[in-house]
Order: structure tokens, then sequence, then C-alpha cells
């Protein structure tokens, strides 16, 4: 049913919706709200049979998850940002043993600074986990993946989170069709685990393993996540099947079927960007935008698809890595190789700064207009002042580079006079 | 012929749980029944207390549950001797997730079997103690705090055998480590640190807490009975010599820890709700040195410039610990200490079987002794 | 599509009136989104939010640089925070107080946007009388519903009463209505003035 919800709230109702059996959750800003709502849930009694855990940490969050779903439970938690790198040893040890966990990310910068805002440099730095990644670009999508998770999780016994900007979409009010019980209870079936911890049927989960099956253990992660490159769009046509709309699968094309131009994305932003393209096909440029929904597995093959045909590519990242350079805009190259198109690597939205189309318009005539080299990193609405006057310090101190900014402009210390 | 009481701690598990109790009241390991939960195979060391413990506390888990117990294992030599894959000695339903999440584990373990109204199948985390005291402690303190209805057992060698001995927050003072090593003016591990994990557990006030060691089997199994019994979170701190990192022989595992607790050092007790229900007295008291020169991690104390003012620090922290949890029998004990160490055995301090010492006992102690590999 | 923006003090439920606009503008069949500035959370400081109420789907993300209408729920902003950047000229700004725009300090604006769009209204007495505390962001809404028409007020009091239960629901639809009705009566004294 549409209803004008808060988003934390949509996803809140959806994952009941699936039936987890453990939640196992620790609060962190901007997940807050969901963990809260499904806390609430089981207190009444509206979400049964659940246990909740009101675990220590986020280690301990994806512990209790790992030892729910071995034990043969559907299990789920949320988390973001720090919490997010606090669980980094768990996560790989989910993944590794092909446990069906689904988990929230509500995408926040990692400090330090500490900094609570959107950006997707939490996700990012699990992209090699072993966790199948899908962002969503609005609640309503946010909402379904989750139900489209836990079947993608269960069919391959892989984990899965799905990342929902932190703010953008979990703080936001907007209508969303919020799943109902009927409808998820046919498209998910109960969790049926193919190994699970059982009395009657003893097994030994996470031996230790030496060089002479490592590699193959590997190796058969990665054919299994590859699988998804096929399960994700299957689950989703089902989804649109079953619940009357599109959500999710691989990538998102708007107005690229004559594009010359075309922005990359992941997450909220492409809502702007839609804009955007809009305003600039109004004005006969021949611009569209790819959104990428599933990011691990990479759908290297469908990517290279959606832009062989176009001449550049303008890739807008909300995370990069440092001392390398862009990360989606390093892996669409990757599926581009071969041809000659121009990819602009754009970093922009770092800690929440606010993506607007205004320097959008601003960013895609620098583009036009070759101002913008190719194969450098830019960063959108960098403030060049501040940044050169640091560099032009002739001898840097050490120290963090947030408060040495400050002491450059003269801000100093308080007194208590 | 004169009737003999033999008491159980003269003669040991074995003999007394095979033929002179009653059914019930033998040990689970003397029955045909018992789950071996963790089986023969496995790669442990020669004398392993970990293994012994693992072995009598498992399986004792499994006979008051019924044979439905899950583990949850921490990372350690446990884990790693245990499951070498493709094998695994593992007879019960196990798992290894992690190092420091042990408890954590065994919560979520604890709450799918709820939420699925599995309420007959215990959930047991187990772990060093690395992985309890030190990168388990905020996952095992969480569990405490929740009341899950775990029991976890921490098998305790003082030190990370796993990767070659160092030293843990459960490492005593002065105990020789890979990076405490027994070099400069202050040899071997530090005084003033580390942390007593039962007192701790006990100020949780979870529903049950006991400390135990390999040197009474049964009454580390009566300990995990008793546990079984009750509900919520629950913990067994349990003393494991580790000949290799302890530099003690194989096949002193036994009177190591038997020592242990006779010297003071490590009380043996219960406590339910944050209060001592229980205490497990000394028999016969020794001085630490009896135990001390058993294992080479304290060989600096010894020798030719003895550090007696450690010896001294050392058996005061015993005494400290006799008087805190009433450790003897009997407050005169405390006056006479013998000058040399019977191990109750009836063996003397030495290798070799001193018969002349023991009294009516001895011949049975013989026996014994050659039956367990004693004099070559 | 109508921007709205809305600027108040931590505590003064500024977030809140800018989910029940949202919720309002859907009863009323129109698309809605509404979002906060997140700034750090501290009662007393300065804290925006966001509404976009459009008939087609709203895809946008980015805080409202060009709002077409300002609610003011905290005067003492008026001077320490730049409320009315990028407002249109055709824009409307309720601001609550019980003083005029002309003794607010602001007499000015009514050069530059269209006078009979520049309102205020006592939303904190109106609050005060019909629910006995000082909270004025539903009031405020009744108020911004009769001066824009971008909402109806029942739709106002519908999305009040599904978040607020019993009496303080009550008490505050009963001020929105107040207000909605005051800022009625002023546009009509301003047009026939």
């Amino acid at each position: 049913m549409l209803e004008q919800i808060e988003g934390s709230a949509a996803v809140a109702r959806a994952v009941a919706c699936c039936r987890p059996e453990v939640i196992a959750a620790y609060p962190i800003s901007p997940q807050t709200h969901i963990v809260e709502g499904l806390s609430d849930m089981v207190r009444t009694g509206e979400l049964d049979p659940c246990e909740y855990l009101m675990v220590e940490s986020e280690f301990a969050a994806m512990s209790a998850c790992i030892g729910a779903s071995a034990a043969g439970a559907r299990a789920y938690t949320a988390t973001a940002s720090q919490g997010l790198l606090y669980m980094a040893e768990a996560l790989y040890n989910a993944s590794g043993l092909g446990l069906p966990i689904v988990m929230t990310l509500a995408n926040r910068a990692i400090g330090a600074p500490i900094n609570i805002w959107n950006d997707h440099s939490d996700s990012m730095s699990q992209r090699d986990s072993g966790w199948i990644q899908l962002y969503a670009t609005s609640n309503q999508e946010a909402a379904d993946l989750h139900v489209q998770a836990f079947r993608l999780a269960e069919e391959l016994a892989l984990p899965v989170m799905v990342c929902m900007d932190g703010f953008i979409l979990t703080h936001a009010y907007e209508e969303v069709d919020v799943p109902g019980q009927e409808q998820v209870d046919e498209f998910l079936p109960p969790f049926e685990p193919g190994l699970a911890l059982d009395p009657d049927a003893p097994v030994t989960i996470g031996s230790l393993v030496g060089p002479e099956a490592f590699t193959e253990v590997k190796y058969l992660m990665h054919a299994k996540q590859m699988q998804a490159l096929d399960a994700i769009p299957t689950i989703a046509a089902e989804f649109a099947e079953a619940f009357g709309r599109e959500s999710g699968g691989l990538l998102s094309h708007y107005r690229t079927d004559d594009a010359e131009t075309v922005v990359v994305a992941l997450g909220s932003v492409l809502g702007t960007i839609a804009e955007t393209v809009d305003e600039l096909r109004d004005e006969g440029v021949k611009i569209g935008a790819v959104g990428v929904k599933c990011f691990r597995p990479y759908p290297l093959e469908e990517v290279r698809a959606a832009l062989a045909a176009a001449e550049r590519i303008v890739v807008i990242e909300k995370a990069f890595a440092v001392g390398a350079g862009g990360i989606v805009g390093q892996n669409v190259r990757l599926a581009l190789s071969g041809l000659r198109s121009r990819v602009h690597d754009v970093v922009a939205g770092l800690g929440g700064r606010p993506i607007t189309k205004q320097s959008l318009r601003g960013l895609f005539d620098d583009v036009f207009a070759d101002r913008l080299e190719v194969g450098k990193l830019h960063f959108l609405d960098l403030k060049r002042d501040v940044v050169e006057r640091e560099l032009a310090r002739s001898r840097p101190s050490p120290g963090p580079h947030a408060e040495r900014i400050l002491r450059d402009l003269g801000i100093v210390a308080a007194r208590s006079h | 012929m004169p009737e003999q009481r033999i008491k159980h701690y003269q003669t040991g598990t074995f003999v007394v749980g095979n033929r002179l109790l009653d059914p019930d009241q033998r040990s689970v390991q003397a029955r045909t029944e018992r789950s071996n939960s963790l089986t023969s195979g496995h790669r442990a060391c020669q004398g392993c207390g970990e293994a012994l413990g693992a072995r009598y506390a498992l399986d004792a888990a499994m006979r008051a549950t019924g044979g439905r117990v899950i583990a949850a294992n921490a990372t350690g030599c446990l884990e790693v001797f245990s499951t070498p894959f493709p094998e695994s000695s593992w007879q019960l339903p196990w798992l290894h997730s992690l190092f420091g999440n042990a408890p954590a584990v065994a919560s979520g373990m604890a709450a799918a079997l709820r939420a699925k109204g599995r309420d007959d199948v215990r959930v047991v985390g187990q772990a060093g103690d690395g992985g309890t005291v030190d990168i388990g402690f905020a996952c095992l303190s969480g569990m405490f705090e929740r009341n899950d209805d775990v029991l976890f057992i921490c098998y305790d060698n003082e030190a990370y055998m796993n990767t070659g001995v160092q030293r843990s927050g459960a490492t005593p003072p002065a105990a020789r480590t890979a990076n405490t090593k027994a070099i400069g003016p202050e040899p071997g591990n530090a005084f003033g640190q580390g942390k007593n994990v039962p007192l701790i557990a006990m100020a949780h006030e979870i529903p049950y807490v006991a400390t135990a060691t390999v040197a009474e089997p049964r009454d580390l199994e009566a300990k995990v009975e008793r546990a079984m019994e009750l509900r919520g979170a629950r913990y067994i701190h349990v003393f494991v010599p580790c000949p290799l990192g302890w530099g003690s022989r194989s096949r002193d595992t036994i009177r190591v820890a038997r020592l242990v607790k006779e010297s003071g050092l490590f009380p043996v007790f219960e406590a339910e709700r944050g209060e001592v229900t229980a205490v497990s007295k000394i028999r016969r008291r020794v001085p630490v040195t009896e135990y001390l020169k058993l294992q080479r991690r304290y060989a600096h104390l010894f020798g030719e410039h003895p550090r007696t003012d450690i010896i001294d620090r050392l058996q005061a922290a015993a005494d400290r610990n006799i008087e805190r949890f009433g450790l003897l029998a009997d407050p005169d004990d405390a006056a006479s200490m013998p000058g040399e160490a019977t191990d109750l055995a009836g063996l003397g301090p030495e290798d070799d079987a001193s018969p002349e010492h023991a009294g009516e006992e001895t011949n049975v102690m013989r026996l014994l002794s050659e039956t367990h590999g004693g004099p070559r | 599509m109508l921007q709205v923006r809305i600027h108040g003090r931590g505590g003064q439920g500024v977030v809140t009136a800018a989910e029940l606009l949202s919720v309002a503008a859907f009863a009323d069949g129109r698309h809605a989104q509404a979002f906060p500035s997140f700034g750090s959370e501290r009662t007393g400081a300065p804290v925006v939010s966001f509404c976009r109420i459009d008939s087609n789907p709203i895809r946008s993300r980015e805080p409202i640089a060009e709002p077409d209408a300002l609610i003011v729920q905290d005067p003492t902003l008026l001077h320490q925070v730049d409320l009315f950047a990028g407002l249109s000229p055709e824009g409307s700004i309720l601001i609550n107080s019980t003083r005029s725009f002309d003794e607010l300090g602001i007499g000015e604006l009514a050069g530059r946007h269209r006078r009979e769009r520049l309102l205020t209204v006592p939303a904190t007495d109106l609050a005060r009388e019909r629910l006995g505390r000082p909270l004025p962001n539903a009031a405020l809404l009744g108020g911004f519903a009769a001066l824009t028409g971008a909402v109806s007020i029942e739709s106002v009091a519908g999305a009040i009463r599904e978040r607020f239960a019993g009496r303080v629901g009550e008490g505050n639809v009963a001020a929105a209505e107040d207000a909605f009705a005051f800022v009625r009566d002023e546009i009509g004294a301003l047009a026939r003035a």
C-alpha cells in the first residue's frame, strides 16, 4: 500500500515482512530508526517469532548473525560507516562460511575526520569482502531490495548488503508502496539452510584450511558471486511480476539510447542526475545516465554494453581510493577496455556535501568544453583556496588535516578569559 | 583383610569411575555411551590439558542434555588441532568463526534456537584464555550482560599458545612467555596486571560461575552438569596446563593442575548470581614452589641465584587467595605446611616413585603408576 | 513543483513540520518529499528542513536552494541566519511572530517580493492557547495552507492527528485551524487594502 513514510520506517517494515528470526544490531547514525522500528515490532509481537539481540558492538552484531544463521535462522542486521569497519573481520567470515545474512548499510562517511553524513566510503571499503552489494536509488527501491536480498542470499548461500544513502534516504519522507506480508510470503519462502548446526546431523563448520585446498575454496566463492549476475536479474524480474514495479537488477538506464555522454553513478544521486539529464535533453544535449544497482559482483559485461556507444563517460562517485584514484571509475574503465570512449572520474558528495543540479550542470559544461582532463581525478565543488593554501606550506607538520586547516585560518584554542 | 576406604582423590577418576562407584556416580568418561564429542585423531600435543578438559566438559554437557548441544569455538589451539581440513575431531555440531567473537556467536545460536522454539538444544561457547580474557572480552561481557542462554567455557593455559606462547591477560606474574622473557631486572610477566575473569563474571551476577582444573575431572563434569541444569549466562573457567608452553612434562599435566589448586594459586569454587556458593578445599597444602618448579616457564626463579623475592610475592598471592576464599579445610592446616610436596598419589617430588614414603596405599599406587607409564 | 524551506531551532519540531507537510500533500494526492538538513542535533541550534510538493514524482535529492516558500518558526533567527537566500520574487514567507514585517525589521523585503505573500502569524500564542505548550510547528502549517493553498487544511489536520494521538493531536489541529483562519483573514484584509 502506498504510504508517505520515512525511508527507515519503510525498510523496517519490509524487513519485518521477510520474517527474520534473529536480529542483532548496534545503533549508529543514520541507521538507528531502522533498528528501533524493528525492535518495536519484536517487542509488541508484530514480528514474531523473532529474537532481537541488543549487542554490545557491531562486531558482536555480525558475529551473532553468524551464529544464528549457522544454526538455521534467518538473520539480519544494519549498520553504517565505523560500524561496518568494526565488523570487517566478521564480514569476511560470514561470506567465507556462505551464510545468507542480509544487512542494511546506511551509507555514511568513514573517519577520521569523524563525519556522520552520507558518502560511499563505507561500502566501498568492503567491496572485496565477498558480500553482494546492492545500491538503492530511492526508498521504494530500498524497501524492495531487502525482499529481493533475502531471496538472493538464500538461493546462493551468500550474504547481501543493501546500501541506501544515509540521511538522504533513511531520513527522507517520501511515498513508498510498502510490501505487504502476504505478497512477501509468496515471494520469499522460509529459510531452508543447506548446512546447519543440528544435533541430529552434526557438522563441523569453520575448519582450518591449508594451502592444499584454500585456493579452490576461494575460487568457488568467486564463482558463486558471479552466479549472482544471473540470479539478480532473474529475481528482479520475478519481483516485478509479483509486485508490479521495477526494482533492483544490475543496472538502470535513463535516456541512454542515443546518448553521446553518459553519466554513471550509484545510489540516490541518480535522482538529481535524472533531473539534470532532462534539463539538458530539453536543450538538445544527447546525455543519459546509467545507475549501477549491483556493484558486487561487478556487472562488467552489462556496463560495457550500456556504455559502449557513448563517446564520453562521466563517472560520479561518492568515494575514492586515497593515493590511487576513483573506484567506480576504475571499474568502468575496466569494462570499457579496448574502446575509445573517454572516461572522466569525478568525486562528489563526500561527507554529505550536497550534489546540486547547478554543480552538475557546471561539471557537464566543463566536460563538453573539454575543460576536464581525462584520467585525472576531479573533485566536484572543491574549495581550491583552502587546499592550495594548505599545500603551499613549505614545511608540513604532522597532525590531522582538519585541525591543521583551522590553525592556518588563525583559529586558535579558546581561552578562559 | 582389613577394609581400606579409598578416597576418590587418591586413586583418580579412572579407577573410581570404572568399578568402585554406583553406575549413576561414574564419570561420563567411564561410560561406554559417552559422546566422544572430541574424538581421537586430533593433533594436540601429548599431555595437552585443553584437549582433556574439552573432552570431559563437552561429554558432560552432551550427557546432561541427551546429546543436544551445539558449540561455538574461538580460534586457538583447540580449534586448530581439532579441525585440520578435511578432517574433524568433533562429533557434535560445531562452528568456528573468529578469535574474538565466540561468545557473540554463541549468543546468536541461542537466539536462533529460541526463535525456532528449540529449547531442547543447548549452546556451549568455548575459547582459550586469549579468546576469553582479551580479544573476546567485550563479547563475553555482552553475553553475560544480556544473560543469554549460553554456557561459556574458558580453557585457561595462561598464554597465547597457538601463536607461539605470547603473554595474555591471563598470564600469571613472573611467568616466562615469548614476549615476557626471563631477561632484565623484572624477568617474566609483570606483577600488578591481569584479569580475574571468574570474579568479573561474578560481578555480572550471572546464574552460575565456576572454576575447575583437569586434575579433578569428575569435579569438572559435575560443574558442567550443574551448569546445564540452569538457563541464562553461565561461565566455567578451567585451568589447563600446556606442557609445551609451560615447559612441564607432558605426563605432569594432571599433577601440575593438582598443585596449582593445592598451593592456593588457583581457587576452585562455584558461585551463583555473584555469591560464592561452594569452595573446593585444599586437602594438603603445598608451598607455591612445588607447583612452580615443575614448569620451565618459572625456571628463572630457581637455580644458582633464586629470585626468592618473586617467589615470596607469588606465595603472598596464594596466601591471599586462601584467606579470601577460605580454601583450607581446617584453619590449623595453615600452620603446618609439609616441607616437601607429597603429591597425593603418594609419589615424591621427584620423578621416581618413592614407595617408602607412602603408607598402605603404596601397592595400589605402584600398580597405578606402572599402569600409567610410571617408573621406566 | 513547490519547494518549501522551514527554519527554526532544534527542539521546535522543524523536522516534524516538514514531514507533516509532506504527509498532508500526499493525502491531497500530490507527490511530496521531506528531509532535514542534518546539522548536529542540539536544542537551540539553527535547524533547516525541506519539503518539495509536486504533481509529478520527485527525483531530486539536493537541499532547496531556491525555495518558493519559507516558514520561519523562530524569528530570533531573522538577523542571524540568511533565511531568505534564494527565495524567488514570487515566493511566500510565513513567520511565527506577533509583530509585523516592519516591526521585525525586514520591511524592505516587501519591496522585492509580493506583499500579500509575506505574512506573520502568532503561532506560538495560538499553540499555547490550544495546546498549552509553545510549539508552533503544527499551527504554522495551518497558516501555510492558507497562505499558499499548497495543501488543504483538512489534510494538514489529518497529518497532525496521524502523528499525535488524543488531546495533543486535537490541540495541534485546533491551533492549525486557528492559524489557517488568521492567515486567511490577513490575506483578505490585504486584498481589500
